[in-house]
């Protein structure tokens, strides 16, 4: 076990990188692709000006009934549509009761989430511990045995394409077509979109359900590919940290993407420093240097004085932790800090991002969370 | 004369009122004409019937002598009437195209859309760059985006719902040149306005509506304000008395004022000064968005700043929180009634002790007097004739003019030393403004000194002794009022000549 882990004191840089390329990679992709499409599915939600808070309810709801979908047909194909299915309408519940019922937004998903939660567990009972049938991965004659190249971007199964493919669905759609401009403008302000004769309350339970099927669809990736298993309460607070995304992402599809690598990234990384018992420091200067290099890709067309003193911080602190890595190669940290980077992570960025209050507000759909009611 | 919409017997009513009643009257293409009537006279109602967001109980109406019934907005677009909003319906956050693009029925691709907003815009005098932002637009420049829309659908009848009360003279200018070129085009424009001067110069006729129900029909240029305003009350109008004040020694100084802005939309200020008297209404005129809401938070102590930048009675305030300067009597009555000025679903006793409780000592050490906040309320009620059933009422409850009454007359009562307020009489109508402004004024004879900031220059030349304006975060000089035209005025209100 020891040879192919990397960052041991006695493995070379080669065998780290061609371990990180063709196994972490791989692993760390497969992680993010729940939060990929639990994320856009909140993203149009909260484009439209809908806060669902209940992405974890709905994702719990896929994932039961996708599994068992799959378990009684033998085709994980059916469950990931009926994951869909169901969590559409565990959505259109929260939609009826805020945008008929103009119930509150943030009691309505927090009771969604309970909800699903208990229903998915009463409905899972009779089927913990059996295993999916596993679903079908893509396999490319000759590009998906190359090496490293092959492991890294070819050899995942149809939806982790999928939810790339719908990442891109989703930018085109705000950005290029009619319908896209009708729904940022209901959620930009409900009023005014009302009184240019837009159906406020269609589009956004429209979007609510497209959430939720995308929610679903996460749900069902995480019990028929991710673990593969049941259990109660599996989605284990993934459906919140899709909701950060959202936010972390600015409402921007593109960056949904990166962002659910990152968090999926984190949740992959601890789990593999508690087994294989590898350097944090290592890591933690792994992952700045990333970060840092992701920044100035990111902001290169307007790189301020600010910006540029906040990269060479994150560069310099990346540099120290990889010196000290050198220095301590035996250097341990309890699982207890591990296990809680994710959400660590999760406030940091968040705090991040909300220190430009400038561009958030910007990008934040202003009727955000706020009830509509057609008063003529 | 032919005629392009006929509407006769329209009544709609809601629970406990009756919005319209046998309301009948005709447009002609070409027409411009006037819609008149206070507040709460229907006149909303009747345009959105219209426009097909609201559907008439009983009655016709006749577009080109065809039968005429839009269940939406859609169905009246569809049928060439066209609206514009009192309130914009615009997207900040998205641009002008889009904009126009969420307005129009047919999908039209974004560069040859682009392209027509540019030569309609060039064509009518209105010049709009299809790629900005509506955030980072003028007032002005926002209701060109909504005219803009609704000329690029060919309309035979344009709505405008007061177009002109949040702009400079010089954007009303041309806002009637675009209008009087539409009309001698052929299309009618149906004109909703408070302003009585403006209606004279621009309509061709008048229809006046009192209680949901046409009371006259006349032709504008033949009236005079006063007749006109009197057909809209119902009554007689009393002269407002001249004034002539002395002013007394300083109260609250600004110097060099500057507060920069996080919000994308807002205005930072740049050093601010102004010196305010005892005895005195100063006025602060402005297009809407240049700075006024930002002044009024930092006076008020919403926000904070360095504490040599305002002083009251030579102290430094400038760091102290609302309610250390409500104890020293420096008071402040925002804009936004509902949620800013009152808490909409608090009762008038909860709100009266909001603002109250400092400076009419209203609590001992912690605890509440609730009998001597609704005592304080109930006199308030009473001074300004706030109709309401009593003082457990909530403020949304309040009809806007009644709550803005209430409003002013919780800070008035306090016997503040500096009184700052916002808009005081917007959406009020003229019975409830005119007790507004009287009340402002006597604050001002017993010894205060009230600072008034305002878009309607008319209630500004009428209240002020010293006059300044706002543009862009930047305020004039004061000049004594009478001392300035309205030119002039609007000239700084551009921007042009802030100095």
């Amino acid at each position: 076990m020891m040879e192919v882990i990397g960052l041991n004191a006695d493995v070379t840089i080669q065998q780290s990188l061609f371990y990180i390329l063709t196994t972490l990679l791989p692993i760390m992709v497969i992680a993010a692709t729940p939060l990929v499409l639990a994320s856009t599915g909140e993203l149009i939600v909260e484009k439209s000006g809908v806060l669902n808070l209940g992405v974890e309810g709905m994702m719990v709801m896929g994932a039961v009934i996708g599994f068992i979908t799959a378990v009684e047909t033998g085709t994980p194909v059916a469950g990931f549509i009926l994951a869909a299915v169901a969590g559409g309408l565990l959505a259109l519940i929260f939609g009826f009761l805020t945008q008929v019922l103009l119930s509150n937004q943030v009691a309505t998903g927090l009771a969604l989430t309970l909800f699903g939660l208990g229903l998915a567990a009463l409905m899972g009972q009779t089927y913990t511990g059996i295993r999916p049938p596993q679903t079908a991965r893509i396999d490319i004659p000759f590009v998906s045995d190359a090496p490293v190249l092959g492991q890294m971007l070819f050899s995942y199964d149809w939806i982790v394409y999928f939810a790339l493919a719908l990442v891109g669905a989703v930018w085109w759609f705000l950005n290029r077509t009619r319908a896209g401009l009708v729904l940022r403008a209901v959620g930009e302000n409900h009023d005014a979109a009302h009184a240019l004769g837009y159906r406020v309350i269609a589009i956004r339970l429209a979007a609510i359900a497209f959430g939720g099927a995308c929610a679903g669809m996460g749900g069902a990736y995480l019990s028929l590919v991710r673990v593969p298993q049941w259990s109660e309460g599996m989605t284990a607070g993934i459906g919140w940290i899709a909701l950060a995304i959202v936010v972390f992402a600015s409402w921007k599809p593109g960056r949904v993407i990166i962002g659910a690598w990152l968090f999926g990234g984190v949740t992959i990384l601890q789990l593999n420093i508690q087994a294989a018992n590898l350097n944090v420091l290592g890591i933690a200067a792994i992952v700045l240097a990333v970060v840092t290099i992701g920044m100035i890709a990111l902001n290169l067309r307007s790189m301020t004085a600010k910006n540029w003193i906040r990269v060479a911080f994150l560069g310099a602190l990346a540099l120290l932790s990889w010196a000290m890595a050198l220095t301590w190669p035996a250097f341990r940290l309890d699982s207890a800090y591990l296990s809680m980077t994710p959400y660590l992570m999760t406030i940091v960025v968040l705090v991040a991002i909300s220190g430009d209050r400038t561009r958030a507000a910007l990008n934040a759909p202003a009727s955000l969370g706020r009830v509509f009611h057609a008063s003529s | 004369m032919n005629t392009l919409l006929d509407i006769s017997g329209l009544r709609k009513a809601y629970p406990g009122v009756v919005a319209n009643d046998d309301v009948a009257f005709d447009i002609a293409p070409g027409e411009v004409h006037a819609l008149l009537g206070e507040n709460g006279a229907g006149k909303s109602t009747l345009v959105k019937m219209i426009y097909g967001l609201v559907q008439p109980d009983e009655g016709q109406m006749h577009l080109h002598g065809r039968p005429y019934a839009p269940t939406s907005p859609k169905d009246a677009r569809a049928a060439g009437v066209s609206m514009v909003f009192q309130h914009f319906s615009l997207f900040e956050a998205l641009s002008v195209r889009e904009n126009i693009a969420l307005g129009l029925d047919e999908a039209i691709a974004p560069r040859v859309l682009a392209d027509r907003i540019r030569s309609v815009s060039k064509d009518y005098g209105l010049p709009l760059d299809p790629d900005r932002l509506i955030g980072d637009l003028s007032v002005g420049e926002r209701q060109r985006v909504e005219i803009v829309r609704c000329l690029l659908q060919d309309p035979r009848l344009l709505i405008m719902d007061e177009p002109t009360s949040v702009l400079t003279p010089q954007e009303v200018n041309i806002l009637f040149d675009t209008l009087r070129l539409l009309s001698k085009r052929g299309v009618a424009i149906l004109y909703i306005s408070h302003k009585l001067d403006e209606i004279r110069v621009l309509c061709d006729r008048a229809t006046i509506l009192r209680g949901g129900k046409v009371v006259a029909t006349c032709i504008p240029r033949d009236e005079t304000p006063r007749s006109l305003a009197e057909m809209m009350i119902g009554s007689t109008l009393a002269d407002p008395p001249l004034r002539r004040a002395v002013p007394g020694r300083t109260l609250l100084k600004l110097t060099g004022l500057s507060l920069p802005t996080h919000d994308p939309f807002g205005v930072s200020l740049q050093g601010i000064d102004l010196t305010l008297h005892a005895g005195e209404v100063t006025g602060i005129a402005g297009v809407a968005g240049n700075g006024q809401d930002e002044l009024v938070e930092v006076l008020s102590g919403e926000q904070l700043v360095e504490p040599g930048m305002i002083r009251l009675d030579n102290t430094p305030v400038g760091g102290l929180s609302p309610n250390r300067r409500r104890s020293l009597g420096l008071l402040t009555a925002p804009e936004e009634r509902l949620g800013h000025a009152a808490a909409p679903d608090m009762s008038l006793t909860d709100n009266t002790m909001l603002t109250g409780r400092v400076r009419q000592r209203l609590s001992t050490q912690g605890f509440l007097k609730w009998n001597v906040a609704s005592n304080f309320a109930r006199a308030v009620i009473k001074q300004f004739d706030v109709r309401t059933p009593g003082v457990d009422t909530p403020a949304r409850a309040l009809s806007g003019g009644n709550l803005q009454k209430f409003v002013i007359g919780r800070e008035v009562m306090q016997k503040p030393r500096v009184l700052v307020v916002n808009q005081p009489t917007w959406g009020v109508d003229a019975a409830a403004a005119a007790s507004i402004r009287q009340s402002l004024r006597d604050l001002a004879a017993a010894g205060a000194s009230v600072l008034v900031i305002s878009q309607d220059l008319d209630e500004l030349m009428e209240m002020s002794d010293q006059f300044a304006v706002i543009a862009g975060g930047k305020l004039s000089p004061t000049r004594p009022a009478g001392s300035i035209s309205i030119e002039e005025i609007g000239r700084m209100m551009g921007g042009g000549d802030a100095a």
